[in-house]
């Protein structure tokens, strides 16, 4: 057997035709010049040749693969099958490629979040040093920063592990001069970045060692991204300067367009060098990541070991100054391991993560239900087919054959179902991300059908497969043909035990969907909770607002007047109600903390340092003793505010005002011992969903390390944007060389609740999604049931039943299968809440409303979907009824 | 399978060598194979011509003959087989041992001689 011969057997079968023919006509022609009359020549030159379409036939065989022939068969049987069950075909296979559509998009997300390998080559060669167990809040934490530049020279020096090593950090910087300037995303390298990841130019050349060298920086590499839309594609070669922090610097290159950086979810703008600063660099700025490819034969376990026996002297010869000996045995302590680093570091992981897992969860479990919607169709479909499939086992077709093309049906709705779902799963990927994030966010994915997304769908579809299809056909084909035959198709036994297996799946559909909508309410109230839960202060009506002066060139001695001046212009803005600057604003993330002690007591505590409005721009009341004023200045004594939790946990609810507390000291922090003069109310610090922690405010003036910027809350009752313009106006006027930045601080809360909103979204369409699939199969089974029961119902309304009493007698139908499933579904979702605790903000996984609410509203669903039914019933005409019979 | 003869059945896979020995000399097409056989066998071995045909695919997919459409000697189109270097390998191997069977048997039959 030969697959060319196969794939044109019908071909082979034509050549050989007119061979056979040519045959005939040869043999014909002899037999007529034997002398034979033309009629008999040819019907003896037939005899002669035997049967030629069993010859052709024998031929064809020897040309097929038998299973695929029958498989190819059975696919054609049941697409014929479904041709003439329009309906039910749609049903199916548009429920299906919901479920699946859903199902991959969540996959879809979660690989791109999550599993998918970084785009370069040989990522699963990449791995990261690490200190092990992280470096416990120690110094100042930027984002994917692990480790210290004086670290990571010590590191580059004397690890053995390693093949190449490189070093990276992500920030945000300006570029341009002016009120021409902009934010760019700036990815600063280590020389040997590219050359280790094996990234190749797309333009130009890249980073080398050479570019590492003294500040500034002269040289950049653009993205593909940033050179098209910000660069406008210019030739590399030509020259390109930008000013980037103030420094010209010379565009050299540009990288591949797939290339994003190592931080998932994430873009860079501009690649730079490190570069080496006059003063040396600090050593408790953790900014850096660590990764590199490890030599060959290197294990992890190999790697980390030489990492551990050299840290003692790494972190010994980089000790941080000024830190107090506690805190100086913390960071000797510390340990470097290695870690995999093949799918890249990822902020956007953590923030969806578990959300994405239990969202992948739920899909499936709507496509459980889908699936058991299509079993009961069926179901449905196979005892209106029981006349035929008895016929044709009493023909001889045996059970398996049976099986198969019942089974082959199925598969062919799974693999419509399925690729109409993976051909969705694009579009609603899509939506999702835009339904999901706040305008202006920027998400950067690569959402792919990769082949472990191929993979995915195909397992999924053909579980779908077993699940819905294989029990229907075993029913099928196990039915006696005699019985069947005889009893015409109805009211068999088998019928009925066919029946109780549909109700089952609806108990099933019952629960499941329950189960969903308690999801669902969950999070929609968790959401709605968070939006509307008081953090102690106000939000409406504010505008935050940073404010840079770097490039002014003031003196730094001149830097305090000009923030007052600054704030003062704000504060004279008409519209205006109050404005106070802060060093951190509330709600919307980052931290500050200091130790502190308070008598014997210790403890850390958050620092804020605010100017004198602060309180009354953030509606935070003053409770005892007072806020701040003018005659705290960076002269007079350091005053404090702390509030409601400080006082519990430092003074053990006594009185503090008039007590010192003293900060431990840190580099550019020396140890400050303040009064303690007033008490504010308790408001959340840096998240709506945390603890509220101990805080200390203090005056701005008062800050030990102010730079050159300033961030400014504006309280205003004028639209934010009105607002947010005439300062801008104004700024730019009077001050073109500082740089502002505005937002809506409202705005900027809610983006911190995206997560919550994609679950409450999306877990309410699922819901809702289930609570109709539900429906659906709830409708199906009781007209079924009505259908069946049509004699009986007619006999009793002739016999004078009321058109009342035949509605409730198939309403107690449903609510026997409801009386089932609802405490199932109960049961259910109390042992899943479990999981879901952590993601619910203001209520527990057993919330009784919750619970009850949900449970209600399937009821309610569930008796719509009998209610039409039973009508239907309770109309029917009694004598048509009975003369069916 | 398919073959008639006078007297009983043939050994399996011997029309098989018949058709290759046939065209070991040159191509030729059905028609002329067939009464090839039954001419060579003095009219022993009757071939249904039908079954001829099933033999040739077999031995065309295996590679040991390949075929071609030509002109017959009377102006007819018609399918030509020739016999492939394999098919000539196939057919020494297979005569060979077609050999040693028969004189298997024939010392069977006649112990007498040696």
């Amino acid at each position: 057997m030969s697959w060319r011969r196969f794939i044109r057997r019908r071909w082979w079968d034509q050549e050989r035709a007119r061979e056979i023919d040519a045959h005939l006509e040869a043999e014909t022609a002899e037999n007529i010049a034997r002398g034979m009359p033309a009629a008999e020549a040819a019907a003896a030159a037939r005899r002669k040749f035997g049967n030629p379409l069993q010859v052709r036939e024998e031929i064809y065989r020897m040309n097929t693969v038998g299973w695929l022939e029958s498989l190819w068969q059975d696919a054609r049987y049941a697409a014929r099958g479904l041709r003439l069950a329009p309906g039910f075909a749609a049903v199916a296979i548009l429920s299906l490629a919901l479920g699946m559509g859903a199902n991959t998009a969540i996959f879809q997300l979660l690989d791109a979040v999550r599993l998918r390998n970084l785009p370069i080559r040989h990522p699963e060669q990449l791995a990261e040093v690490k200190i092990a167990g992280g470096n416990h809040g120690f110094g100042l934490n930027q984002q994917y920063g692990e480790l210290t530049r004086p670290l990571w020279e010590l590191i580059r020096g004397r690890q053995p592990a390693f093949k190449g090593i490189f070093a990276w950090s992500a920030d945000e910087r300006y570029v341009g001069r002016g009120a021409e300037m902009r934010h760019f995303n700036q990815l600063q390298v280590s020389g040997n970045f590219f050359d280790v990841l094996g990234v190749q130019p797309y333009r130009g050349r890249l980073l080398d060692p050479a570019d590492e060298g003294a500040c500034p920086v002269k040289t950049a590499v653009a993205s593909y991204a940033y050179w098209q839309s910000e660069l406008a594609g210019r030739e590399i070669g030509s020259g390109i300067k930008l000013y980037a922090d103030g420094a010209l610097v010379d565009v050299v290159g540009v990288t591949p367009p797939e290339f994003f950086g190592l931080a998932v979810g994430e873009s860079f703008d501009l690649a730079m060098p490190f570069c080496q600063p006059d003063q040396p660099l600090r050593r408790d700025v953790f900014e850096v990541t660590v990764m590199g490819r490890l030599k060959p034969g290197w294990t992890l376990e190999r790697a980390s070991a030489a990492m551990a026996s050299m840290s003692p002297g790494v972190f010994e010869a980089t000790l941080p100054p000024g830190r107090d000996p506690q805190a100086e045995q913390m960071y000797r302590h510390f340990r470097l391991s290695v870690y995999p680093a093949a799918t890249g570091v990822s902020g956007a992981r953590e923030t969806y993560d578990p959300a994405l897992w239990l969202l992948l969860a739920i899909t499936g479990l709507v496509l459980l239900i889908a699936c058991a919607n299509l079993a009961n169709l069926m179901l449905a479909r196979s005892s209106a087919r029981s006349g035929e499939i008895a016929v044709r086992m009493a023909l001889g077709a045996s059970r398996t054959r049976l099986l198969r093309q019942m089974l082959a049906e199925s598969a062919l709705l799974a693999a419509v179902g399925g690729g109409l779902g993976i051909a969705l799963s694009q579009t609603l990927c899509r939506a999702l991300f835009w339904a999901v994030l706040p305008a202006g966010q920027k998400v950067e994915l690569r959402i792919e059908t990769d082949w472990m997304v191929l993979a995915y769908a195909g397992v999924a579809a053909a579980l779908t497969c077993v699940v819905f299809g294989a029990l229907p056909a075993l029913r099928a084909s196990n039915a006696a043909p005699a019985a069947a035959m005889k009893a015409g198709g109805r009211g068999t036994t088998a019928g009925r035990e066919r029946f109780s297996m549909q109700r089952a799946m609806v108990v099933v559909q019952v629960s499941l969907s329950l189960l969903l909508l308690t999801a669902a309410l969950l999070f929609v109230r968790s959401f709605h909770n968070l939006m509307i839960f008081n953090p102690g202060m106000r939000e409406q009506g504010l505008t935050r607002s940073f404010l840079g002066y770097w490039q002014s060139n003031l003196p730094r001695e001149q830097w305090p007047e000009f923030r007052r001046q600054l704030l003062t212009e704000v504060q004279s803005t008409p519209g205006v109600l109050s404005a106070a600057t802060t060093t951190m604003v509330p709600l919307v993330g980052g931290s500050w903390s200091h130790d502190v002690h308070v008598g014997t007591v210790e403890g850390s505590s958050k620092f804020t340092w605010v100017s004198q409005d602060y309180f009354a721009t953030m509606g935070i009341p003053v409770l005892r003793g007072r806020g701040f004023d003018k005659n705290d200045t960076a002269a007079s004594l350091r005053v404090a505010v702390v509030n409601q939790a400080f006082v519990r946990r430092f003074t053990n609810g006594a009185d503090p005002i008039g007590r010192r507390l003293r900060t431990a000291p840190e580099p550019n922090y020396p140890s400050t011992i303040y009064q303690i003069v007033g008490v504010m109310a308790d408001a959340k610090y840096n998240d709506i969903r945390g603890e509220i922690p101990p805080q200390v405010l203090a005056p701005a003036d008062q800050f030990p390390a102010q730079g050159p910027w300033t961030q400014v809350l504006i309280y205003s009752n004028l639209p934010p944007e009105t607002v947010i313009n005439t300062v801008k106006r104004n700024l730019a006027r009077r001050h073109p060389d500082v740089i502002g930045e505005f937002s809506n601080f409202q705005d900027a809360i809610r983006d911190g609740l995206q997560g919550e909103r994609m679950l409450a979204t999306l877990s309410g369409f699922f819901g809702a999604l289930a609570a109709v699939l539900a429906m659906i199969g709830l409708y199906g089974v009781v007209s079924y049931l009505v259908a069946r029961r049509r004699n009986e119902i007619g006999i009793r309304l002739a016999l004078g039943a009321e058109r009342g009493q035949v509605v409730a007698l198939v309403m107690r139908e449903g609510a026997r299968l409801l009386a089932i499933g609802i405490p199932i579904g109960l049961a259910a979702s109390l042992a899943a809440g479990r999981s879901a605790g952590a993601l619910l903000f203001g209520l527990k996984p057993y919330d009784p409303l919750t619970l009850a609410g949900a449970a209600a509203l399937l009821a309610g669903i569930a008796a719509a979907a009998t209610f039409l039914p039973a009508r239907r019933a309770s109309r029917l005409d009694p004598m048509s009824a009975l003369r069916d019979e | 399978m398919g073959m008639k003869q006078a007297s009983g059945e043939i050994l399996q896979g011997t029309l098989d060598m018949l058709i290759l020995q046939i065209l070991a000399p040159g191509p030729g097409h059905g028609h002329t194979i067939a009464y090839a056989i039954e001419r060579r066998s003095e009219d022993v071995l009757l071939v249904e011509h039908g079954s001829l045909y099933p033999a040739l695919h077999r031995l065309e997919d295996k590679g040991w003959i390949a075929s071609f459409w030509g002109t017959s000697e009377n102006n007819r189109k018609a399918r030509y087989y020739r016999l492939t270097a394999a098919g000539r390998r196939q057919l020494s191997v297979e005569m060979g041992r077609w050999e040693r069977l028969v004189r298997a048997i024939n010392q069977v039959l006649r112990p007498e001689n040696p």
